[in-house]
């Protein structure tokens, strides 16, 4: 048999007429038989079902009207425009349900502050203000910090463990099988949780957290099963990084790195910011003034100084010989005859900055927080200048 | 009575849903990653399942079958399901927020699930009465559920565990329902209908 188009379209017309004529149509029912009820009308079924279907779909698109006119809810156009401004993280940090939560909470209750969104920052803070008319000032960014240096190279296990590699998990099988209690398990449980992926495992099985990526959401705070970590203001850049209460010997038996309460911070601090209670030294963060003297005297280093660098000051022309810088420094570093310039002994400087914040005229530059305090007495300068004109 | 029973019995255990006759699966796997959505669908389903096997059975026997209009049926399912989810969910949003919040977002989901429109097809081409195709949507109901929470409770464990690289996500989560499918074997030839 060979195709054509004659002989095909011959075919075609024998099917239709065949189907039309006859009136049988064949309907496939679910259980797979083949059932043909005898002849039927063609034009009544059409018929029948053009009217079945267009009544069908007058009544559903007639009855979701009437209902969507009879249950409207009224929405606040601020809600959605609150929602559009958030991440859409819902991470939970502001301690509503999720980013559509905070924008009904902040658009609709007076009483909800505009500068809850912790990965937003100060952005989205400004806007959320300018949407909904409150006023937002701005918060200080909070980050995570790990207290504990106890990496596995430098910490004592007390047993193999052999499961499932999660610190929540570990820690059901009697405390961890780290000697120390009060340390990090290395097991990555929060950089499991971190909805930014802001924390790391180094290959020393301790968690790094990069400040760049983190929101101070504290998911990982929560998630730690040992409580080691702590969120805390950006600002407090010198911590102890160890939370052990064991005795001395005991703390440094279990790990090189550990607290052991030897009251050396103590007694450095200038400012009378740590103390040691329960054989833990622990940093009063409202008296640290972050010189990181501390850190540098503390024999087992479990002091941590998170500010990268500290070059050493060095006074400018600009001096006008007032003498705070020797009255704040802590190393006694700044001297100086009264109404002549000063000057910073460079060996004795610590770079830790006060001195440059506490300089009434901005002479002293050098420090890591040099850039900002120029920046800000700049800016003050051309504010003060522009209310004088205005 | 008896034969309400069976008929709950053979849909959720020996012809389940998901397990013998391998149909709503996209559901399924996106929805058993953690065990409070799989419960939330799990509820959500079992009702819009039951409401809308009974409002197919109403258009289908009191309007298709005398006008011999049976080869529109899969429209019309679609068609009666996807009104009603759509009212139910504007309804459900006035009257309910809170129920609205905590389920209202599967419900959209549900409309593009198989089961929902197996469980009318088969209970018009069956032929049950109005009672026994409620009963067959309910036992559905609780077979996608029975199927869901099993998932979801191995899935989570799963998370944990070591899988290796190629198989993690949804090979391993395929690999384990047919396992468990496997398993629901055992229940064929409990009752014979």
């Amino acid at each position: 048999m060979h195709f054509d188009a004659i002989s095909l379209i011959n075919l075609i017309t024998e099917l239709v007429r065949a189907v039309t004529s006859h009136n049988l149509i064949p309907m496939a029912g679910v259980g797979g038989d083949i059932d043909v009820s005898g002849p039927i009308n063609l034009v009544e079924i059409i018929k029948f079902s053009a009217i079945f279907l267009a009544g069908l779909g007058a009544v559903f698109g007639i009855g979701l009207a009437i209902a969507a006119q009879k249950f409207a809810v009224k929405v606040d156009p601020k809600v959605e425009q609150v929602r559009n401004v958030l991440p859409g993280a819902n991470c939970g940090a502001c301690g509503f349900a999720g980013c559509q939560g905070y924008a009904e909470a902040v658009a609709l209750n007076p009483d909800v502050a505009p500068n809850l969104c912790a990965p937003g920052k100060g952005g989205v803070a400004a806007a959320i203000a300018t949407i909904t008319g409150k006023k937002a000032d701005a918060k200080e960014p909070q980050f995570a910090r790990i207290m504990c240096q106890g990496g596995w190279s430098k910490s004592v296990k007390r047993y193999k463990y052999e499961g499932v590699e999660d610190c929540r998990a570990a820690i059901l099988a009697g405390g961890g099988d780290k000697a120390c209690r009060y340390g990090c398990l290395g097991y990555g449980t929060c950089s499991k949780v971190c909805p930014f992926g802001a924390i790391s495992m180094t290959e020393d099985h301790l968690p790094f957290v990069d400040i760049t990526k983190c929101t101070g959401c504290r998911k990982c705070e929560q998630a730690c099963p040992v409580k080691v970590i702590e969120v805390l203001p950006a600002s407090k850049q010198v911590l102890v990084a160890c939370h052990s209460k064991d005795k001395g010997v005991d703390t440094r038996k279990n790990c090189q790195a550990g607290c052991i309460g030897c009251n050396m911070c103590a007694k450095v601090c200038p400012y009378d910011a740590p103390s040691v209670a329960s054989n833990l030294s622990k940093i009063d963060i409202n008296k640290c003034k972050v010189c990181g003297l501390c850190a540098m005297k503390c024999p087992t280093g479990a002091i941590l100084d998170y500010i990268p660098q500290r070059p050493k000051a060095f006074v400018m022309d600009s001096c006008i010989g007032c003498g705070i810088c020797q009255k704040v420094c802590p190393v006694d570093a700044a001297s100086g005859e009264h109404k002549k310039k000063h000057a910073v002994d460079r060996q004795r400087c610590i770079g830790c900055g006060i001195c440059t914040s506490k300089c009434p005229t901005q002479s002293i530059d050098g420090t890591f927080n040099a850039p900002e305090i120029m920046a800000a007495a700049a800016a003050k300068k051309a504010a003060k200048q522009a209310a004088t004109a205005a | 009575m008896e034969r309400l029973f069976e008929l709950v019995v053979a849909a959720s255990l020996i012809n389940n849903f998901v397990f013998t006759r391998y149909l709503g699966l996209c559901i399924f796997f996106g929805v058993t990653k953690k065990m409070d959505t799989s419960i939330g669908m799990s509820m959500t389903f079992t009702s819009v399942m039951v409401i809308s096997a009974a409002l197919s059975w109403v258009v289908y026997n009191t309007i298709m079958v005398p006008l011999h209009l049976q080869f529109l049926e899969i429209m019309v399912f679609i068609g009666i399901v996807a009104g009603f989810v759509q009212a139910a969910d504007t309804i459900m949003r006035k009257v309910s927020p809170g129920l609205y919040y905590k389920l209202g977002i599967y419900l959209a989901l549900i409309v593009t699930n198989c089961i929902i429109l197996a469980v009318p097809l088969i209970n018009a081409g069956e032929g049950y009465t109005f009672l026994e195709s409620l009963v067959f949507g309910l036992g559905s109901g609780l077979g996608f559920s029975l199927a869901l929470i099993i998932m979801a409770s191995i899935r989570e464990k799963l998370e944990l565990a070591d899988v290796p690289k190629p198989f993690r996500g949804l090979p391993i989560a395929f690999i384990l329902t047919g396992l468990i499918a496997l398993a629901f074997i055992g229940f064929s030839g409990l009752i014979t209908l």
